[in-house]
């Protein structure tokens, strides 16, 4: 199995208050950045993955957000190249560049250096990205699957077509292509994808042979997500297996329950996810399918929070948004506590869902750099262990143990089962 | 609809350059080619009902905007307007009257700057197309549906068609048609938003085509500003700005709107 640590590096100085008014982490005025604060941010949460690395883990997993608090990497490659440098044995996992508003020549360059630089350690991941990507470059989201689509294609072609070579697409058009600098994997670096419960992108996965990454859903829609890509993947001629899937989950640990408690709020900070970006940004104009607009109506009718204008809207708002916390831990969306608390928690994802990947997102919202650092001790020393322990019982192969997409299937032609035989409740 | 039964009117499809194209018809006499707006077409609303007893209009409902079917390589608001300059080839229809309300008014002006000659007499209603001297169009892509809806009229109180259209909760179908439209919009006038900077140019080039371009002094979506640039591109055309009144005039100011289209289209 493959173990990494997450964090979305959020910038936490901003006062609840402004979130809770702005109903949206995207949107609040960038004057709230402090450049101060954000440089003392950048490089502790480098010493974090750092230590990370110390401490056993097998990644650091990166994502890309602009224009918001809610994540500071917002050119995610510059990240990359650091701990490309800084790093020795960790896989830099990137969840991933938004494509559709990428130069797809210039983002094959980058990831090409960001894999010279590591000595073949990176992992590309590519994703649509929120549509706050979308208006934040002003790429156009009427067209963005068709843009995630043919840039993936192009960056693939370059890295793998000898150039030099005339491109003509439909969003892209190139006269010279002919990078000189490729990746030092070949024929190119592993790709992973992460995805919210898409059937579209876990059936293209799948057909690609990409192991998907399921971000914090609850276990039985992506138990579904999961079992459309093994059998999509049996239509292709292959079994899936762990090392096809991961999994993201939300955690705080801490040395005794109480710090837990505490440090698991910054999950619920400002509304926490639900309050990434609003509806109209989130989702913007023909960044969906119709299929998907439909489920979404009501997201757009009944947003999960509103705009707070006077002090007791603010505050029946910041109610409503910890009254869920208790929810959060019982549905297992936040795992926390000791490690001795989260194992077996953790043991019951492993065994219901499968995963060959398993991603810890650690922090967020308010949570010092101090506890950020007994957390990753923690999970080190305590948690890894024990979960290495349970995925070689379990047989949970990550992708570095058996190569995505390798397994046959068995002589009937039928798919053995991916998800464990107890149901998810979740 | 509301306010019209349906017997004023009927829903066909014509085949147009290889694609469905469906049209809400009605009325006699004179062709009035009607280009709706950048949510769709609202309904059968009382200036439709009075011009109707003087025209036949001809209303098609713009290729990818939930009712007809995208137009692949339909890729700008000038192809859009290639496309009913073909239609109205096909139709046999020439030197017809039109009437583009935001939307539907760039495209009827992409069309006469085109083709003048297709156009008998053009009426333009607070069109986009041309980039306001000063302020902005207001971005639709940045607002909820219900948000561009509230702030198109300037008195919802005072306009009784408004709320029987677009009031109460939207259902799910009128939601995915919005959004249908909206993406369609997306795709033909992203960016730049809503103008193109050729228009105003090769409007100047237009002569002999009687031409009234109508705003609301309150328009929020479009700064009237763009109102005078468009009276100032096309030659001997005439303004009309209605008081207390936002981007809909035809709702918003329905008698007066339809007094000044029965005097324009005779």
């Amino acid at each position: 199995m493959h173990i990494m640590i997450f964090t979305e590096r959020p910038y936490y100085h901003v006062p609840e208050d402004e979130i809770i008014k702005n109903a949206s982490y995207f949107g609040i005025s960038n004057t709230h950045f402090d450049p101060v604060k954000g440089s003392a941010l950048y490089n502790e949460y480098f010493d974090e993955a750092l230590y990370a690395e110390e401490q056993g883990f097998d990644g650091v997993m990166l994502n890309e957000h602009h224009g918001t608090p809610f994540s500071m990497g917002a050119v995610m490659d510059v990240e990359a190249a650091v701990l490309a440098r800084i790093t020795k044995r960790l896989k830099i996992v990137l969840m991933g560049n938004p494509l559709p508003v990428a130069d797809p020549i210039r983002l094959a360059e980058e990831l090409a250096m960001i894999d010279l630089i590591s000595g073949g350690r990176l992992v590309p991941g590519w994703v649509r990205g929120s549509g706050t990507e979308s208006l934040h470059q002003n790429a156009n989201p009427a067209f963005n699957r068709e843009r995630f689509n043919e840039a993936h294609d192009l960056v693939i072609k370059t890295w793998t077509t000898p150039g030099p070579f005339r491109y003509e697409g439909k969003h892209y058009h190139y006269r010279h292509v002919n990078p000189w600098v490729l990746p030092l994997q070949k024929p190119h670096p592993p790709i992973w994808i992460p995805g919210v419960s898409s059937p579209e992108t876990a059936i293209w996965c799948a057909k690609h042979r990409y192991p998907y990454l399921a971000l914090a859903s609850f276990l039985e829609p992506t138990a579904e997500i999961w079992n459309l890509y093994a059998d999509v993947a049996a239509q292709e001629g292959y079994q899936a297996g762990p090392e096809n899937f991961g999994y993201l989950q939300r955690v705080a640990v801490a040395e005794t329950e109480e710090k837990a408690q505490e440090m698991g709020k910054g999950h619920m900070y400002g509304g926490g996810i639900h309050a990434f970006a609003r509806p109209e940004w989130q989702f913007p104009s023909g960044y969906n399918s119709r299929e998907s607009t439909r489920r979404l109506a009501r997201i757009f009718t009944d947003p999960p929070f509103n705009p707070a204008t006077s002090a007791s809207e603010v505050e029946a708002t910041r109610r409503r948004i910890y009254a869920g916390y208790q929810t959060q831990q019982d549905n297992g969306q936040i795992i926390l506590g000791t490690p001795d608390s989260i194992i077996p928690k953790i043991r019951n994802i492993l065994e219901t869902l499968r995963p060959g990947i398993f991603s810890i997102w650690h922090h967020h919202g308010p949570v010092g750099h101090a506890d950020r650092m007994t957390s990753l001790r923690l999970l080190g020393q305590e948690v890894l262990p024990a979960m290495r322990e349970t995925a070689e019982e379990l047989g949970l192969s990550g992708p570095y143990e058996c190569e995505p997409g390798s397994r046959p299937l068995p002589a009937s032609g039928l798919r053995d089962p991916v998800i464990g035989a107890t149901a998810p409740t979740r | 609809m509301p306010g019209s039964s349906h017997t004023e009117w009927m829903q066909n499809v014509a085949h147009v350059a290889g694609a469905d194209l469906s049209l809400i018809q009605g009325g006699t006499g004179r062709p009035l080619l009607v280009l709706h707006e950048e949510l769709g077409h609202p309904g059968w609303l009382r200036w439709h009902a009075a011009l109707a007893q003087s025209h036949t209009l001809h209303i098609p409902l713009h290729p990818g905007f939930g009712v007809s079917p995208r137009v692949p390589w339909i890729s700008s608001v000038r192809d859009l307007a290639g496309f009913y300059s073909r239609m109205l080839r096909d139709m046999g229809l020439s030197a017809v009257d039109v009437i583009g309300f935001s939307l539907g008014g760039w495209i009827a002006a992409e069309m006469a700057a085109n083709c003048a000659e297709q156009f008998r007499r053009m009426v333009l209603v607070a069109p986009v197309g041309i980039r306001p001297p000063d302020g902005d169009i207001m971005d639709l892509f940045a607002l909820t549906t219900r948000a561009y809806l509230d702030t198109s009229v300037y008195d919802p109180a005072q306009t009784p068609e408004f709320p029987v259209l677009y009031g109460g909760e939207a259902t799910a179908e009128q939601f995915e048609v919005w959004e249908e439209a909206r993406a369609e919009v997306c795709r033909l006038a992203w960016q730049p938003y809503m103008y193109n900077p050729s228009l105003s140019p090769l409007l100047e080039g237009v002569s002999g085509l009687p031409t009234l371009v109508v705003w609301g002094r309150e328009d929020r979506i479009v700064p009237a500003g763009a109102g005078r640039s468009y009276n100032r591109s096309i030659l001997g055309s005439e303004l009309t700005t209605f008081e207390g009144c936002g981007h809909r005039p035809e709702i918003e100011k329905a008698e007066e709107f339809i007094n000044r289209m029965q005097n324009f289209l005779t």
